[in-house]
């Protein structure tokens, strides 16, 4: 036994020459060679795992612990350079299966346009846009990681607020160099809203459809959903205004002439007053416009003061009103959906059943 | 909060129905959620006297019954129960009335030969619980004859209600009363709040060590007490509203929670080390042993109440245990403080404590109540235990929450839509409770009450930090000015009635509006469209996913990694919608649904700026088109995605002639069938191509897919150009074949653009119309067919001018790709 055996200097040796053989393996079998020559019948490391029987004793056991954490090491290595040989040889073969990709497409879909369609909610945004088209409104849209400020703050929905803790908000980590808040995933689309009133001057007549986001998830709430809401900033907006705002699109886009509508004192930090608005119906058959039962459907009101003014609007001069329902809930409504899940499984059964065509956009003069 | 209609006629004089106080609670804002009448069932139930128990002469384990109804009329029952006996009384039931228990209206009949008039009930039987061991074993006070629900108490209608968050005034009973007395459903009775004297001096004093942990607080010492259970009438209180009753003295102080919405603690004098209470902030490493069993480690940030050993309460969320009162106490402390409601609001959520008395704190007590509360307190434990009272100790003072409001009539009708007259406002708001202080025909200013914090308030603004100085003064001192008179208005019109203000239709500018999409967002609809009509399935998914397989299709930094995801699977923000289309096409497969066609317009999330949150028009199609006698199936493949892609931009207006396709497509795509569009070298519009075989293995995806995205974002909004007049030639059109034998790697398009720029005016179409590359050709060469037309504008074109332009067209293909023609 010489003295670099007794120090090791073998094995690193051993180790060395392995991985730099690897690394010259430039396919798999070169790669077999090395692992044939190193952990074969007759390779360096069996040998030297045969050779252990002829150290002394007093050193045997420190000799094996050695080859075996050399084992370990050269399998490791060998493995890897297996997978990244695999991986090379996938792409190479990927790169040799190419396809002219500046060829023209062909002049037809595949299977043609058939099963085609457009998402229940997509259609729905599609009626809210038609609808508050012609009342004046615009789309507004804007991003759904947001920062606290457009979502809470600018809303007079201050960091201890209890209707904080109603909205069960999804954060994303707060940005170096910020202000330490971390930006959310926006719990409503009234931070449109904000950015709407800092960017442009009133008058202001606007509808945000949008996703928006809460840490909520059983068979009535999805941590994904969509709103669309309103918002209208005027010299002599009265909440008057806002009924007959409402009335006037929940009559057209449940195409019930005479649907009841009823207005209920409520509270939001970012409207006062605010009001609940409930529809009629029959809640054993779910038949909206009759049946003596109110459903609640959307929340409401004029723009608080504190929110105008943090816009840097001067709420002497401006006033106006907002308003925000659930896409979800008004197209369940309309078309008596029954679970809320499907609508975002993508499952092909669920959209072929409640897709609409896409070549029959809504429009005022068919009605939504 | 809930309480109980006879709760409320304490406070309110009103000859109101149930129906009418609840509709009217619902429409001034205090939203019912529930009303449970537990008697309205039971009403026909009377307690009845059982005059002889005899064995049924025909059953073992019946028994012949004649009971007393009260009524005059002896009535024969038969009863299976084993605790009937001659002498009891019990509660029957009479022939035609229903049965809630088992959904029964009872019939007269005849059982084994004995006639069965009526029926003596079980507590299971009235729905009153799930006692059937044997009927009702009344005491033999009951009154005979009297309705049973009436008697056991159970004919006091149980109303709960939400309370925004605005109103804490309106998490107690008297403020319930009070609003609707202002809606004109009574009259609020008069505080009847006792005074007790004082007989000695308090034991303990108050000491406000640090003011954010309390700004005022008052206490008193009773003693000589003898606490035990509360009475039936409070017991009875506390239970409908769904709070256990636990000794007279603690009772009490949840009663006056409920009562008045002033939360109150009480001490056990006893326990308490040394003779100070102290208000300060935790310590760090403080803990609180807290009356609901649970121990909770304090922080710098909560005020706490501390006695000379240490905490003894969470200020104005939690009592401790440790010095609590039990059956034991003889000599107690009652504590009635004001607390920030902000601080509360933090220190509950931060420990996760919700109590009645957090609940209240949070929104704001009603600073003017605090002496009366802690006089009717003590006068409630002294009747109820005894034992007499000390002076009241205090630290601290009253807050300054005197404020002003001044509403012009104009408003009502200029904000609130609703002209109420005058003298109609100013009534309203002086039956909530707001003084008048001033009044001339076009305004009043009026005191408001203290119990109302949320009106004319003193919230802080949170303005834009980017608005100009001048611009954000401005817009300070209006809402200064403007924000209590609109607190006033809904105020008044929540009393009218929101229901009554008329509405309005919004004044339209012009009877044709002008468009509502911008023409960004036009195209959005316009490729949702264009993609539904080539047959794929308009769909809405999560936006996010998991991590792990985000991975796969881009870079998944930490900045858009959800900090409380809702699932282990749902937690980070994908970066490309394409990845959330392949996860449905990967279910759809595994329901046995695997050819798919499924589009999205989402957002691609790059960063948290609201530029890196990208609108992507995305798409996936998978397996095989469908099998039909005129055209056979075919495995989908990436120039179903181009197609998809090109049909995107074209409907969208994007100039298609000076698109280019590159090879650089993102890792997800299979690196040799996949391509980049762009306008010019710069500008990515879309990518497209077959997914890589990895992507698909690690998706359960059995392949193939194809995918593509289209970044709306990227695309420059089309020039609005008017059309040039058209070139409508007299001249036919002579179109002309060539074949070009070129190198496998050289790109079609490229032929195609050489032959187009052979003759720009004389060329107009030029069209791939065969490819071909097999056995038939040497080996690494491919065959591509093309169809030129030639529109002559001038005049028929000769043979010498088609061979010309032909021989120019071959040049240019040989010159830029190396072809050689093909014979």
């Amino acid at each position: 036994m010489t003295d670099s055996m007794a120090a090791g200097g073998d094995l690193a040796a051993l180790q060395a020459e392995t991985e730099a053989q690897l690394a010259a393996a430039a396919d798999m079998r070169a790669w077999d060679a090395v692992r044939v020559g190193v952990l074969g019948r007759s390779g360096s490391l069996t040998g030297l795992l045969k050779g252990l029987g002829q150290v002394p004793a007093e050193q045997r056991k420190d000799r094996g612990a050695a080859l075996n954490r050399l084992k370990g090491a050269l399998e490791a290595a060998i493995e890897a350079r297996r997978v990244v040989l695999e991986e090379a040889a996938l792409d190479a073969r990927l790169r040799a299966e190419r396809l002219d990709v500046t060829l023209p497409p062909r002049p037809f879909p595949p299977g043609g346009p058939g099963d085609g369609g457009i998402h229940p909610i997509s259609r729905t945004i599609e009626e809210l846009t038609a609808l508050f088209g012609a009342m004046g409104f615009a789309v507004a849209e804007g991003p759904d990681i947001e920062g606290d400020w457009y979502n809470f703050g600018a809303l007079n929905i201050p960091d201890h607020h209890p209707a904080r803790q109603d909205h069960d908000t999804f954060y994303v980590p707060a940005p170096p160099g910020g202000d330490g808040r971390r930006p959310v995933l926006r719990t409503h689309t009234s931070p449109v809203q904000i950015r709407t009133m800092i960017g442009q001057e009133p008058p202001i007549r606007v509808i945000v459809p949008g996703r928006t986001w809460r840490a909520d998830h059983d068979a009535t709430h999805s941590p994904m959903f969509h709103q669309v809401e309103g918002l209208v900033i005027d010299r002599d907006i009265t909440l008057g205004h806002l009924k007959g705002c409402l009335i006037d699109f929940l009559r057209a886009f449940f195409g019930i002439s005479d649907l009841p509508v009823r207005f209920r004192a409520s509270y939001f930090p970012f409207t006062e007053p605010s009001m609940e608005v409930d529809i009629g119906w029959n809640r054993k058959t779910g038949e909206l416009g009759k049946g003596g039962d109110w459903l609640e459907i959307l929340g409401s009101g004029m723009v608080h003061p504190k929110v105008l003014a943090n816009c840097g609007l001067d709420p002497r001069v401006w006033q106006g009103f907002a308003f925000g329902m659930g896409i979800e809930r008004i197209t369940m409504l309309k078309h008596g959906m029954a679970d809320l899940r499907p609508f975002y499984e993508a499952d092909v059964r669920w959209l072929r059943h409640y897709a609409a065509d896409p070549l029959s956009p809504p429009s005022l003069a068919e009605g939504v | 909060m809930k309480f109980t209609l006879s709760w409320l006629r304490e406070h309110l004089e009103t000859d109101a129905s149930l129906e009418q106080i609840t509709t009217t609670l619902s429409t001034i804002g205090l939203e019912v959620e529930g009303v449970e009448d537990r008697g309205a069932a039971l009403a026909s139930f009377r307690i009845a006297h059982v005059l002889e128990a005899e064995q049924h002469p025909n059953a073992d384990r019946l028994r012949a019954l004649k009971v007393d109804t009260g009524d005059g009329r002896i009535y024969s029952v038969v009863c299976g129960a084993p605790n009937a006996r001659a002498g009891m009384k019990g509660v029957v039931a009479l022939p035609g009335a229903f049965i809630p228990g088992t959904g029964i209206t009872l019939k007269q009949g005849e059982i084994r030969g004995v006639k069965s008039e009526a029926m003596m009930l079980s507590a299971r039987e009235m729905g009153l619980g799930d006692d059937h061991s044997g009927i009702v074993d009344l005491p033999a006070d009951a009154p005979l004859g009297q309705s049973y629900v009436a008697w056991a108490g159970l004919d006091d209608p149980i109303i709960e209600i939400s309370v925004t968050p605005n109103r804490g005034d309106a998490l107690s009973v008297r403020g319930v009363a009070r609003d609707l007395a202002g809606a004109g459903l009574g009259r609020l009775k008069p505080f009847a709040g006792k005074t007790v004297p004082s007989a000695f001096a308090s034991p303990l004093k108050w000491e406000i060590a640090d003011p954010r942990a309390c700004t005022w607080v008052l206490g008193r010492a009773l003693r000589g007490v003898r606490n035990g259970p509360s009475p039936k009438w409070l017991q009875d209180r506390l239970v409908a509203i769904g709070l256990r009753p636990i000794n007279a003295l603690v009772d009490v102080t949840n009663f006056f929670t409920f009562d008045l919405g002033r939360p109150l603690h009480v001490f056990d004098v006893k326990k308490v080390h040394g003779t100070t209470l102290t208000m300060r902030m935790a310590r760090a490493g403080e803990t609180l042993q807290a009356l609901n069993g649970k121990a909770y480690a304090l922080t710098p940030e909560d005020g706490i109440i501390a006695d000379a050993k240490g905490p003894e309460a969470l200020g104005g969320i939690i009592g401790g245990e440790p010095s609590g009162c039990d059956e034991a106490t003889t000599e107690c402390f009652i504590e009635a403080a004001l607390f920030d409601p902000v601080r509360i609001a933090l220190s509950g959520r931060r420990h996760d404590v919700r109590t009645d008395a957090r609940q209240r704190f949070e929104r704001g007590i009603d600073p003017g109540l605090m002496p009366a509360a802690i006089e009717a307190a003590a006068a409630m434990m002294i009747d109820l235990c005894g034992g007499e009272a000390s002076e009241i100790v205090a630290a601290g003072a009253e807050p300054a929450w005197r404020r002003s409001a001044t509403l012009r009539f104009e408003r009502l009708g200029g904000y609130g839509g609703e002209a109420v007259p005058p003298d109609t406002a100013v009534g309203i708001l002086e039956r909530l409770g707001f003084g008048v202080e001033a009044r001339d025909a076009a305004s009043v200013t009026v005191a408001v009450p203290s119990w109302r914090n949320d009106v004319a308030g003193s919230g802080a603004l949170a303005q834009d930090p980017g608005l100009p100085a001048e611009r954000a003064r401005a817009a300070a001192e209006g809402c200064a000015a403007v924000e209590p008179e609109c607190d006033l208005v809904e105020e008044v019109l929540r009393i009218t009635g929101l229901d009554k203000v008329p509405p309005v239709s919004l004044p339209v500018a012009s009877p044709v509006p002008a468009p509502s999409l911008t023409p960004k967002q036009a195209r959005a609809t316009l490729a949702r469209r264009t993609l539904a009509a080539r047959g794929m399935l308009d769909c809405v998914t999560y936006g996010f996913l998991e991590a792990k397989t985000a991975a796969l299709f881009g870079d998944t930094p930490d900045a858009l990694r959800l900090v409380n995801p809702i699932a282990a699977d749902l937690d980070q923000m994908r970066p490309t919608p394409v990845a959330s289309l392949l996860l449905a096409a990967s279910r759809n497969a595994a329901r046995g649904y695997p050819d798919v066609a499924l589009s999205e317009l989402g957002a691609a999330y790059r960063d948290i700026t609201p530029d890196g949150q990208l609108a992507v028009a995305a798409g996936v199609r998978a397996g095989a088109t469908p099998r039909h006698w005129a055209e056979s199936s075919r495995a989908i493949d990436a120039m179903d995605a181009k197609g998809d892609v090109l049909a995107v931009l074209a409907a969208i207006g994007v100039p298609m002639a000076a698109l280019q396709v590159t090879t650089d497509a993102p890792g997800f795509y299979h690196p040799g069938r996949s391509g980049v569009v762009r306008q010019g070298p710069k500008t990515v519009l879309a990518s497209f191509g077959e997914i890589h075989p990895k992507v698909l293995a690690a998706l359960d995806l059995t392949g193939p897919a194809v995918a593509f995205e289209v970044f709306l974002d990227a695309v420059p909004e089309p020039k609005r150009r008017r059309r040039g007049m058209p070139d409508l030639a007299a001249f036919q059109p002579v179109r002309r074949d060539f074949a070009f034998l070129v190198d496998a790697d050289v790109a079609a398009d490229a032929v195609l653009r050489a032959a187009r720029g052979a003759d720009k005016a004389l060329i107009a179409d030029v069209a791939l119309f065969d490819r071909y590359a097999g056995d038939k050709l040497p080996e690494g060469k491919v065959s591509l067919a093309i169809q030129v037309t030639l529109q002559p504008k001038e005049a028929t074109l000769t043979d010498v001018q088609i061979e010309a332009v032909a021989d120019r067209i071959v040049a240019a293909v040989v010159k830029a790709t190396g072809a050689v023609l093909r014979a």
